[in-house]
């Protein structure tokens, strides 16, 4: 170590504010500060060792010889370095994480056990079709629960994440849209739809209209009713919504889409409000994706991976991706792929990925969805309706809920920033949670709602976590409506203060490089070490 | 049922404090037509942690494990040694169950390791910067071909034949949809890429040039020329790397000149996982970083003046653009790049160099050993730890046959070309330090009886 504080700040820049209780080293007991690996590695360390050393190579003037700078710690360095940044992070694991719309439930750790079993996690997408039967069972296992959860034709497994997976709904109907000849370009997305859907129908090459909402936060069936015609290729529609509201007329919707020769596309990433209750098949949806890690709990992550598999209508089934997985009388299990689609599946609009989808992923729903069965599910359905529900009626009396007259909710409790102080917002009330213990909820989303909290508990929530979390968000709300001016400046607790987002995004420093002196760092001789 | 904890008299307490007689008055709003009275009939009930254990792997059972014997495919995934200590981190509950860091405060852990990651990708591919991942590799190389276009405002992609054709497959299926034009083609079975009759191709429509390195048939080739080709017309060059170990041992495309690199991170720290999870790399010049679909990572500091970490550049994002977005991607592979980052960081320079060269190493000696089998050559004059092997007969019969001799002998062309007579010959052999010379001796031996 030529220089303290290898995290580059200095213990006095804390000075002069709540705190003004430094450390020679940064860290405050527990919460450790934690360098860079560039700052903490060499280009010559190893925390790997080889049987055997490396033959000279015959790579010729292609040979890499100019240094790559990339760093390596031992293991222990290794373990310690990520270690403590893990400590930096809040987590499902560490408490309730109420972030709308993404559905931050519990991981089970049997899920994490299956998926690393080598039959699974140690084969090759390639190996010969007869050396993996049993993943092709556990695709073929895991399409049957989905179609038959949501009442639907069939489900294209290959789509990674979820907007991956609308992309597959919006490129079958594209397909179908072609099959007959009919060049619909209009694709019409409610304001308070997730910004995937207006991003994939673009992607896709579709121009996006909005839908009106009515005052209650749901469609407006006259309004859409009205822009329906030859040229519109269909609707975007999430059910249960963004505001957490069931789509009461989505069976109306459906018709009238399908009458004016459209194609209904569901956004499933709140199926879990309504699995095991209400099939989508029977509201008329045409192709919905399902979040995996939503309502069937493969992990997070940290930002994925996710897994998007999309249920499919009749009507669309025949576009649907390559490969699939099909059962053939004997009981075994064959993949179709571009080889055997002229015979097998001659309409596919064609591949979206490499190999076969989120095999990882499906192993760990599979052992979710087994593990619950069909009445679990639905109990899953009943208890994060439930919860949300709780949450929104023991915080309507302080915190605004625009929809909250006009009926329950389903899975997430939706609230404005309507009535707090003056210069206060809801970032605020986000950030005072964090100094709770809390992750925040969904903040400004969906668009609709002025200064929006979207609250999603879950199912896996128990009472005594939801009563703390009512009590401590009161106590906030209620901060923030009297304007208590230490919420301005929360977080006080968590690893870093407020980050300065406009700095990092006007000169952006996305990759580290070398500084050229390093600021202001004290040599260990200067401070009166050896 | 293990996983919720309401009890029935708590759930009584709570439907009476939010006002309801019971579960279905929050249910309201669906439609009576829609509502199902009970649990879908036909499917079993909630079953014990072993019941589903026992289930589960008695499917893995079915499947044969890469370890398990002589194992030789490429082709895109890359079976490697993942040190033991990547798992284990991965699984920090703190890691595992956190959402995409968009409350920087609690999230310092996910956004410097992933500020991490960016800087090692970038380093390793040789761009200037690389976003926090995309989905995989192929994926990956349809978005750099869609940035090329917004950059170049040029819509026509020239596809090396040497391309995944997997990767080219799913560029053809957007393509379709989004009126880009493709021009693309089958490999040859030749030593020689096809790079410099791409470069003659190059003109004024052309947005980018799309080569992969090394290829499907594991050939390597020197970009630079073709790189110095595309700049002189305005055109981007692309560049695909299905097996980043390789950028230990040769020139990455960034130090020839590609503007956009791409890649498949699978190999490092992922595993093979029959497909997925996997997670693509993507780095670019600086100059067109506000072009870059996916998220990305950078420095900034607190307001304590403490450094910390945030995702930055947002608004080419969907959840900010919608339509406009440079991309509709969301969720990428968080947990992959952790993975690759860790077993990166274990490797550091020198484990990732020797790694490679081992690599090399092996693959030379058994290129070496399987072209003493009669009628067997090699394809390549150059290689990285993958060649094809000519046959005198139809690859394909031939990996079955070796599957049941206990060698899975690599990937044959006629799977991945199966219209293409002329290919049928080919299989595409990958040898990684995970591959003993017993199993190199195995694979000869098989090969031999199964061609005799």
């Amino acid at each position: 170590m030529t220089a303290l504080n290898r995290a580059g700040w200095r213990p006095e820049m804390t000075a002069g504010g709540a705190d003004d209780n430094v450390t020679f080293t940064g860290n405050r007991a527990l919460m450790l500060e934690e360098p860079l690996i560039f700052e903490i590695g060499s280009n010559a360390t190893t925390g790997v060792d080889f049987d055997e050393t490396a033959p000279s190579g015959n790579l010729g003037a292609l040979a890499r010889t100019a240094p790559i700078g990339l760093p390596g710690l031992s293991e222990s360095e290794t373990v310690r370095h990520y270690t403590r940044l893990s400590r930096q992070n809040y987590a499902i694991d560490l408490g309730l994480f109420p972030l709308g719309s993404c559905t931050m439930k519990h991981n089970p750790r049997l899920n994490e056990k299956v998926a690393r079993l080598p039959g699974f996690a140690d084969a090759h997408p390639l190996q010969p079709q007869e050396t993996v039967q049993g993943a092709y069972a556990v695709i073929h296992e895991l399409a049957e629960w989905l179609v038959t959860l949501t009442g639907m034709h069939s489900v294209a497994m290959s789509p990674k994440a979820g907007a991956h997976g609308e992309l597959c709904g919006i490129l079958c109907i594209k397909a179908a849209l072609e099959a007959r000849g009919d060049d619909r370009r209009v694709l019409l997305v409610p304001e308070s739809a997730h910004g995937t859907n207006p991003a994939t129908a673009a992607f896709a090459g579709f121009t996006v209209e909005d839908i009106p909402a009515t005052a209650e936060g749901r469609v407006d069936l006259a309004a859409l009713k009205a822009r329906l015609g030859p040229d519109v290729a269909g609707v975007m529609v999430t059910n249960p919504n963004t505001c957490g509201l069931f789509e009461r007329d989505m069976r109306a919707i459906s018709d009238a889409v399908h009458a004016a020769g459209g194609y209904v596309y569901c956004d499933g990433a709140n199926f879990n409000a309504i699995v095991g209750r209400v099939r989508p098949g029977d509201l008329g949806v045409d192709a919905m994706h399902i979040n995996l890690h939503k309502t069937f709990s493969t992990p997070h992550g940290g930002g994925g991976p996710g897994s998007g598999p999309v249920v499919l209508s009749e009507a669309l089934a025949p576009f649907a991706p390559l490969p699939f997985v099909t059962k053939q009388a004997d009981g075994g299990f064959r993949l179709i792929e571009e080889e055997s689609a002229g015979e097998d599946h001659p309409a596919t609009f064609g591949r979206m990925t490499a190999f076969h989808g989120q095999m990882g992923m499906f192993t760990r729903a599979l052992a979710y969805i087994l593990s619950h069965g069909a009445d679990g599910l639905r109990q899953v359905a009943e208890d994060a309706v439930l919860n949300a529900n709780y949450i929104l009626r023991n915080l309507d009396d302080v915190l605004d809920a625009p929809f909250g007259p006009s009926g329950p909710c389903m899975h997430e409790a939706l609230f404005s920033d309507k009535g707090l102080a003056e210069g206060f917002s809801t970032l605020d009330v986000a950030k005072g949670l964090i100094d709770e213990g809390y992750h925040p909820m969904t903040v400004y989303f969906p668009l609709v709602v002025h200064g929006a909290m979207l609250v999603e508990p879950t199912e896996t929530e128990s009472k005594a976590v939801l009563d703390q979390f009512i009590g401590a968000l009161r106590s906030i709300a209620l901060r923030a409506k009297n304007g208590d001016p230490a919420l301005k400046s929360a977080p006080h607790f968590a690893p870093r203060a407020r980050l300065d987002e406009t700095k990092a995004a006007r000169s952006p420093v996305l990759a580290w490089s070398e500084p050229a002196v390093a600021p202001g760092a004290p040599s260990l001789s200067e401070i009166g070490g050896s | 049922m293990r996983y919720l904890p309401l009890t029935s008299g708590d759930r009584s307490a709570m439907l009476a404090a939010v006002g309801a007689s019971s579960i279905d008055d929050l249910f309201v709003d669906v439609p009576a037509e829609a509502r199902l009275d009970g649990p879908i009939p036909g499917l079993p009930n909630h079953a014990s942690e072993l019941a589903v254990e026992r289930h589960m792997a008695a499917l893995a059972r079915q499947n044969r494990a890469a370890g398990d014997g002589p194992f030789f495919l490429g082709a895109g995934a890359y079976r490697h040694h993942v040190p033991s200590s990547v798992d284990h981190l991965i699984q920090r509950g703190e890691f595992l169950t956190a959402y995409t860091p968009y409350q920087p405060e609690i999230a310092q852990g996910t956004l410097q390791m992933l500020f991490e990651f960016q800087s090692q990708v970038a380093r390793l591919l040789g761009t200037d910067v690389a976003n926090a991942s995309m989905y995989d590799g192929s994926t990956a190389c349809w978005e750099a071909i869609v940035m090329a276009r917004r950059v170049t405002r040029r819509g026509k992609a020239l596809l090396s034949t040497g391309l995944h054709p997997h990767y080219r497959s799913v560029a053809r299926t957007m393509a379709k949809y989004t009126g880009d034009v493709l021009v693309d083609g089958d490999p040859g079975l030749e030593a020689a890429t096809d790079w410099a009759a791409l470069t003659q191709a190059i003109d004024k429509d052309t947005s980018c040039v799309v080569v992969q390195y090394p290829d499907i048939l594991g050939r390597i080739d020197d970009m630079s020329a073709l790189a110095a080709a595309c700049q002189a017309a305005g055109a981007l060059l692309v560049a695909v790397v299905t097996e980043p170990v390789a950028l230990g041992a040769i020139k990455a495309p960034g130090e020839m000149g590609a503007d956009i690199v791409v890649g498949e991170g699978q190999s490092i720290g992922v595993g093979l996982q029959f497909g997925g999870p996997y997670l693509g790399l993507f780095g670019c010049k600086a100059k067109y970083v506000r072009q870059m679909p996916g998220r990305l990572c950078g420095e900034t500091v607190d307001a304590n003046g403490k450094r910390g970490f945030v995702l930055t550049l947002s608004t080419r994002e969907q959840h900010i653009r919608r339509e406009k977005a440079t991309s509709n991607i969301c969720t990428n592979s968080g947990l992959c790049a952790l993975a690759f980052s860790i077993h990166m960081t274990l490797l550091g320079e020198a484990g990732l160099r020797q790694l490679a060269a081992i690599n090399h190493g092996r693959a030379t000696a058994a290129a070496a050993e399987l072209a003493k089998v009669p009628g067997v050559s090699v394809m390549n004059s150059g290689f990285f730890n993958e060649f094809t092997l000519l046959l005198p007969t139809a690859a394909r019969p031939v990996v079955h046959r070796l599957a049941e001799k206990g060698v899975l002998g690599g990937v044959s062309l006629g799977r991945l070309y199966p219209d293409n007579a002329a290919l049928a010959n080919g299989l595409v052999v990958a040898v990684t330090e995970t591959v003993t010379e017993e199993d190199i001796a195995a694979f000869a031996a098989a090969l031999k009886e199964v061609l005799a």
